[in-house]
């Protein structure tokens, strides 16, 4: 238990934010898939600790759809649309979320919402990335909505357009403080109504607690 | 709430506001410690003499922060952590996140790995199946399921056993394929498993599917349409007895389920006993795909082309399996270290929990119990 106190910090400093669009920009993703063959190549390779210290990774390339040209005609820069390792992704901005989850349901028949949860990364200036996933019976597809919020900030709750927004949006606000405008129930579902601080933000501990929660409620010095 | 409610008719279910009883309102609560809610799981009961007006769920009593634990622990250390989630099946959990990491890393395991995977996750099925029946009619009152049950599961768990030491906390699979390979007489044992388990069905269903006490507790109780469930992101046996036939494995097959033929069964009503009846076809259909599948099993490596040390590249992944409680999925964004940087865990008892007060509106307090089980949720994974 000792040496975890110290590694709460560690994971964060490989800076997320260039990693994200490193892979998108053109020249590094050229040179990264011949280095992928040498790594695969010699499995027996422990002592090529070299090999996964660039590891070269498929790169997101832009997911063309008559549903993307139709929405990217629309709303133009502020939505960006790329494909993962098959899955396909559109990058919004946050003015256009109401009415792109909206449109999503309505018109290209993303009845199912499988998912909504949030990453965070300090170091930028919009902090979260808040993500939803959906899925669609009659199209049998997946996509995912991404966008930047920064601290403080809220988003439109999504409830209104699929019910089950209702629980998964209290607890993206539960383990990270996002709010969401028009929610019609929004508290903590998972830790206890009178908790302080979002455990899942990086700069939470993960040995860290509510102290003063745990005395007064279960009357003992420490939850550890 | 469309369907007919027979008996019930007088307790004028359309207008659940009107009261039927000279009683005041009342507002009780269920759990958590309640042996009918499986777990640490507190209902609050809003009242209007026996019928229910509403419903709210207070969870979070098992609250570990597992997702926070995944970014401070290595994808292998992370590994044991998932069983610990839905502890009835943590087989396939544990097949969940070694296929997502897979995914991230491109990678994949070996056929003879595949077949393992698949059927010890099917076996996991019908133990989990077994322990949701045997539980579920224990609550509405059959207790000799619960014995029969738990008798035919004890021979799954020695599988379990034997294959990895462990019944069930298992940790039975790794990234890139499954550390052991099977033991010697695996595949005996397995056939023997299908050979004594297709007639202890059969006697489940002797006992309760056309039992009065059991049709009466559980037909026309918590209906949920295709519709609602699809809205409020219910996805399992729960969806297919509404009437919707979908099924990750079908759907988007995942580990090598498109090699192998079965059916997605499907209810019409979406009550109670429709549920019941599909995850009693699932474990036929189980058995089916784990009699293909150990008739097929190839030779070769168990253990794909992995690296010692994990490091996905950078980049997110979201997969998704069919639990046997409905799609479990797992939402992973690297940074290229050897920790993940964020993990997400989507779990079906969650989402579905959700609609326990979309089913019970309306109902008797003794209905809520049985509801609860039908759902079939675990508080492990519900809170996390």
């Amino acid at each position: 238990m000792a040496e975890e106190v110290k590694s709460p910090v560690p994971p964060p400093p490989p800076q997320p934010q260039p990693a994200k669009t490193g892979p998108s920009g053109g020249p590094e993703g050229e040179q990264k898939p011949p280095a992928e063959k040498p790594a695969a190549a010699v499995p027996p390779a422990p002592a090529k600790p070299a090999a996964p210290a660039k590891p070269a990774g498929p790169v997101p390339v832009p997911w063309t759809s008559p549903m993307v040209e139709k929405y990217r005609g629309q709303y133009g820069s502020g939505l960006d649309a790329q494909t993962y390792l098959g899955q396909n992704y559109l990058t919004v901005d946050r003015s256009l979320i109401p009415d792109i989850l909206r449109l999503l349901r309505d018109e290209e028949q993303f009845d199912y919402c499988v998912d909504i949860t949030a990453v965070h990364y300090p170091k930028r200036e919009k902090q979260f990335d808040v993500v939803w996933i959906l899925y669609s019976f009659p199209r049998n597809e997946r996509v995912r909505v991404k966008t930047q919020i920064a601290d403080g900030s809220s988003i439109p709750s999504s409830v209104s357009i699929w019910p089950t927004a209702n629980w998964l949006e209290r607890e993206v606000y539960d383990m990270f403080g996002i709010t969401f405008d028009g929610h019609p129930d929004l508290k903590r579902i998972l830790l206890p109504d009178g908790w302080k601080g979002y455990p899942l933000r990086k700069d939470y501990g993960i040995l860290q607690q509510d102290k003063e929660w745990v005395q007064i409620n279960l009357g003992i010095e420490s939850g550890q | 709430m469309s369907a007919p409610m027979d008996d019930r008719s007088h307790l004028d279910l359309e207008t659940p506001d009107k009261t039927y009883l000279d009683s005041n309102e009342l507002v009780i609560n269920m759990g958590p410690q309640h042996p009918a809610t499986h777990g640490v799981l507190r209902v609050i009961l809003k009242l209007d003499g026996e019928k229910v007006l509403g419903t709210e769920c207070v969870i979070g009593y098992l609250h570990r922060g597992v997702e926070k634990i995944a970014e401070n622990r290595t994808y292998t250390m992370f590994n044991p952590y998932v069983d610990r989630m839905d502890y009835c099946a943590a087989v396939s959990n544990g097949l969940g996140y070694c296929e997502a990491v897979e995914k991230l890393m491109n990678v994949e395991a070996p056929p003879r790995a595949q077949y393992i995977r698949v059927i010890l996750t099917e076996l996991q099925r019908i133990a989990s199946h077994q322990l949701w029946l045997g539980t579920h009619a224990l609550d509405i009152g059959a207790m000799t399921p619960l014995f029969y049950t738990f008798r035919d599961r004890e021979e799954i768990l020695k599988i379990f056993e034997k294959y990895c030491g462990a019944r069930l906390t298992t940790h039975a699979f790794r990234i890139g394929g499954c550390q052991y390979e099977t033991y010697a007489g695996f595949e005996k044992d397995v056939k023997n498993f299908l050979t004594f388990f297709a007639p202890k069905i059969d006697e489940y269903e002797a006992l309760l599917t056309t039992n009065r006490i059991w049709l009466e507790r559980t037909r026309n109780v918590g209906v949920i349409s295709g519709a609602d469930c699809i809205a409020l992101g219910v996805t399992g046996p729960v969806l297919r007895a509404s009437g919707v036939k979908w099924d990750v494995r079908k759907a988007q097959p995942y580990a090598n389920y498109k090699d192998f033929d079965f059916e997605i069964p499907v209810g019409t009503n979406g009550d109670t006993y429709d549920r019941y009846l599909v995850r009693m076809a699932e474990m036929r259909q189980s058995m089916r795909i784990i009699g293909q599948a150990v008739a097929g099993i190839p030779e070769g490596p168990i253990m794909g082309k992995v690296p010692k040390v994990i490091k996905p590249p950078v980049g997110e992944i979201y997969h998704s399996i069919e639990a046997p409680k409905g799609e479990l999925g797992y939402f992973i964004v690297s940074d290229g270290s050897t920790q993940p940087y964020r993990l997400r865990v989507r779990p079906p008892s969650f989402v579905n929990l959700q609609a326990l007060d979309t089913m019970v509106r309306g109902l008797l307090v003794a209905d809520v119990v049985a509801v609860i089980g039908t759902i079939d949720i675990v508080l492990g994974e519900v809170d996390r």
